[in-house]
């Protein structure tokens, strides 16, 4: 199975999505997959009134430090300098990728051992570096068993979700020399970690990816559950870290209950089993950590978010993933159909910003707006409300007081706009409604029996033979001959 | 019909003399029955329904999909058709959250129109939840005739309106019905507007879904107070030729207490 096989678009949404539905197995993953997740969170969460409490504090502390983004920034940015961080700006994914080579080049580094990063997601770095005969090895276990099967993570916290112990058991007993097939969930993990613990000795560089950066004292906290997150950023003599630039709080004790939040949310663990908190490289005296350390922070279209008062929510996300578990449109098409970094609700209202409108204009409508994802996720992100606006977006040029975003108005069909015009002719005015009604009732046998996609699985919509009005008002003149 | 009024009276101190009934447009034109049995049921309690004859729709459809300009149009021919300072009882969470929760967006910068929809926005109330904290009435005399029922939420009445339990504790207060829930009793029926149509594959997968899990149950009856999913669900439901139809919950009610002799549940059968 090739890379290439895997790369989807977003463009190809309603494609892959289609095919993603047909398919039983699949859906039959992620169904049983999503429920288990949703169930683990709920049981953190046994008392909604806590819930809301907490989440509240949680949406106030995302809410606050993006108030106060670009001067975190600097705090930030002078508090890891002082520490002797390298602090880099990338304005986008080549810029990103590029500081990632030169850092690479400058230690003669054939080879980058790499903790689970969505970000390096974003910008593609194992693609980018590739190509410069850079290897970047996964040692998340999810993400290595993706790498070795030339596949890509399908959810942002459980990146391997979509495939079943019995698909590891296969490619493990394939791509691993000298592995027996086993369907035994511990054999198989060691089997993965005893190829990886020599990549962590050989690597000149780790790369990590960051949850929370601290503005007050320079400090990234990172979130794992294996292990390999720490090991990634002290075993190598080089740190990259990366990440977006929302990723900043002003305080440490801002990180306490967003970690709450996060691993309730995400896993449904009250903690994580490592929680690493890195204030800068190896110091005088210090026996292990890297001697180097190095900070990016992504920009990558998010400025554009934060622009804007209705998509600022956006950045509030602290990727715990609860929207996509509790998604009944992810959890049918699965993570692969959206063709981006990060999929379900989230990422249909992040990606438009990263990728412009144009190419992700039908992910902001792949939502019945059931309003699951609002409801559990743990920073109070209003995604409902901003998938509509994206949906606005790209079928509207900008009324003036905004700046377009990129892509703005793509999805604007001349026949859809006309649709909704004459929608809003017939509807907002009583002498043609009221004919309308009389009308389509009385020929309701015209109705077409093909529409399109609402006959897909149902049958056609008609008009009833008489509009309530018209039976409410001969009732009312029935009792007033009685 | 005395019984219900015996209720009926218990709560008259909060009961409003006249109410205003937006039927919504897909109760108008696709579901009238459901219409005239809510009004039926608000008129038993003593309450005169008055229908303005110039509403159309809330705007929904044209808001969700990305034209708030052309549902601000629609709304807006619907803002001075409820003057007086009387409830308007919405027959469905998902019109009602429109009107209660974003027609004070839509008319944000536009201050005349904003105040009144922000007096409509707080006279709005969805009719379940009208029954059971305004209305009344007495259903404990309706017919014992044992009854399984599903019970399907819309997401709106769910999760903007916050009215999911007011159909379940009307039907606890009649006899003989027994309520069973569906797996993933709380997940989307796939409806979502435009979405139906612009992911048919999806929407259609979810509809599926649902109807399995509801005809699983066994259930004798399906009911909800949201004529948007019915339309979805009963679609699906006779393409795949089950003889099972959800209804609207005031159908439910008035059938259950018009035949409180004894007479088996009509299901609605009427294309």
């Amino acid at each position: 199975m090739s890379v290439t096989e895997h790369i989807v678009r977003p463009e190809d949404f309603k494609l892959r999505s289609r095919e993603s539905v047909a398919d039983p197995k699949l859906r039959g993953n992620f169904r049983g997959a999503m429920d288990f997740l949703i169930d683990k969170r709920a049981a953190q969460f046994p008392d909604n009134a806590t819930f809301t409490l907490l989440r509240k504090v949680g949406e106030t502390t995302r809410k606050h430090a993006l108030s106060r983004l670009p001067d975190l920034l600097d705090q930030l940015e002078i508090n890891l300098q002082r520490l002797g961080v390298n602090v880099h700006y990338a304005e986008n994914s080549a810029d990103a990728n590029r500081i990632f080579l030169e850092i690479a080049k400058k230690h003669h580094a054939d080879m980058m051992i790499k903790g689970k990063s969505m970000v390096s997601e974003e910008i593609e770095l194992n693609q980018a570096m590739a190509t410069e005969g850079i290897e970047c090895i996964e040692s998340d276990m999810g993400e290595y068993i993706l790498q070795i099967d030339g596949d890509r993570p399908s959810h942002i916290i459980m990146p391997a979700i979509h495939k079943t112990k019995q698909d590891i058991a296969k490619l493990f007993s394939e791509k691993i020399p000298g592995a027996t097939y086993t369907e035994d969930v511990d054999e198989l993990i060691s089997m993965g970690r005893s190829v990886l613990r020599d990549k962590f000795r050989d690597a000149r560089i780790g790369v990590s990816g960051v949850n929370f950066m601290i503005a007050e004292t320079g400090t990234i906290a990172l979130v794992e559950n294996e292990g390999n997150g720490r090991m990634c950023t002290t075993i190598p003599d080089v740190h990259i870290a990366i990440t977006g630039i929302e990723k900043v709080v002003e305080k440490l004790e801002h990180v306490v209950p967003l970690y709450a939040l996060l691993t309730r949310s995400a896993t449904g663990q009250a903690v994580s089993t490592y929680f690493n908190l890195i204030t800068g490289p190896r110091r005088v005296g210090e026996k292990d950590g890297p001697r180097e350390m190095h900070l990016i922070l992504l920009d990558n279209g998010r400025t554009q978010a934060y622009r804007e008062e209705k998509f600022r929510a956006t950045l509030q996300c602290i990727r715990c993933g609860a929207c996509m578990n509790h998604c009944p449109v992810y959890t049918r098409v699965g993570g692969h159909s959206y063709g981006t970094a990060y999929p379900g609700p989230i990422g249909s209202i992040i990606s438009p910003h990263l990728l412009g409108l144009s190419g992700t204009r039908d992910l902001p409508t792949a939502s019945s707006l059931c309003g699951a994802c609002g409801e559990v996720c743990p920073v109070g992100i209003p995604i409902p409300e901003i998938l509509m606006r994206l949906r606005e977006a790209a079928r509207n040029n900008s009324d003036g007081a905004d700046q377009a975003l990129r892509g703005q108005a793509s999805a604007r069909k001349m026949l859809e706009a006309l649709t909704w015009k004459a929608w809003r002719i017939l509807y907002s005015n009583s002498f043609l409604y009221r004919p309308f009604v009389f009308i389509a009732t009385r020929l309701r046998w015209l109705t077409p029996t093909n529409q399109a996609g609402w006959t897909t699985s149902r049958t056609p919509l008609r008009p009833a033979p008489r509009a309530m009005r018209e039976l409410l008002a001969q009732r009312n003149k029935q009792r007033e001959k009685n | 019909m005395n019984t219900a009024l015996q209720g009926a009276a218990q709560t008259a101190s909060k009961k409003p003399s006249q109410v205003y009934f937006f039927a919504t447009c897909v109760i108008d034109m696709f579901s009238p029955q459901s219409g005239l049995d809510a009004v039926d049921l608000i008129e038993r309690a003593g309450i005169k329904v008055l229908f303005p004859l110039k509403q159309s729709c809330c705007g929904q459809p044209a808001y969700t999909t990305g034209f708030s300009s052309d549902a601000r149009l629609v709304a807006a021919a619907q803002l001075d058709l409820f003057p007086a300072p009387w409830p308007v009882v919405v027959p469905s969470g998902s019109c009602g959250g429109m009107l209660r929760h974003h027609w004070p967006k839509l008319f944000a910068d536009d201050p005349v129109r904003l105040e009144k929809a922000r007096d409509i926005a707080a006279r709005t109330v969805e009719f379940s939840e009208f029954m059971v904290n305004t209305l009344g009435l007495d259903l404990s005399g309706a017919s014992a005739q044992p009854v399984t029922v599903a019970v399907h939420t819309s997401c709106t009445a769910r999760r903007e309106m916050d009215n999911h339990h007011h159909v379940r504790r009307l039907l606890k207060q009649m006899p003989g019905v027994e309520v069973v829930v569906q797996e993933h009793e709380s997940e989307c029926c796939g409806f979502g507007g435009t979405f139906s149509v612009k992911h048919p594959e999806i929407s259609s997968a979810m509809a599926r879904d649902k109807v399995d899990a509801i005809t699983a149950t066994g259930c004798d009856a399906l009911i909800s107070a949201d004529c948007g999913c019915l339309l979805n669900l009963n679609g699906n439901l006779e393409k795949r030729a089950d003889i099972l139809r959800g209804e609207h919950v005031a159908t439910f009610i008035r059938n259950r207490l018009d035949h409180s002799s004894g007479s088996p549940n009509r299901l609605e059968t009427s294309k």
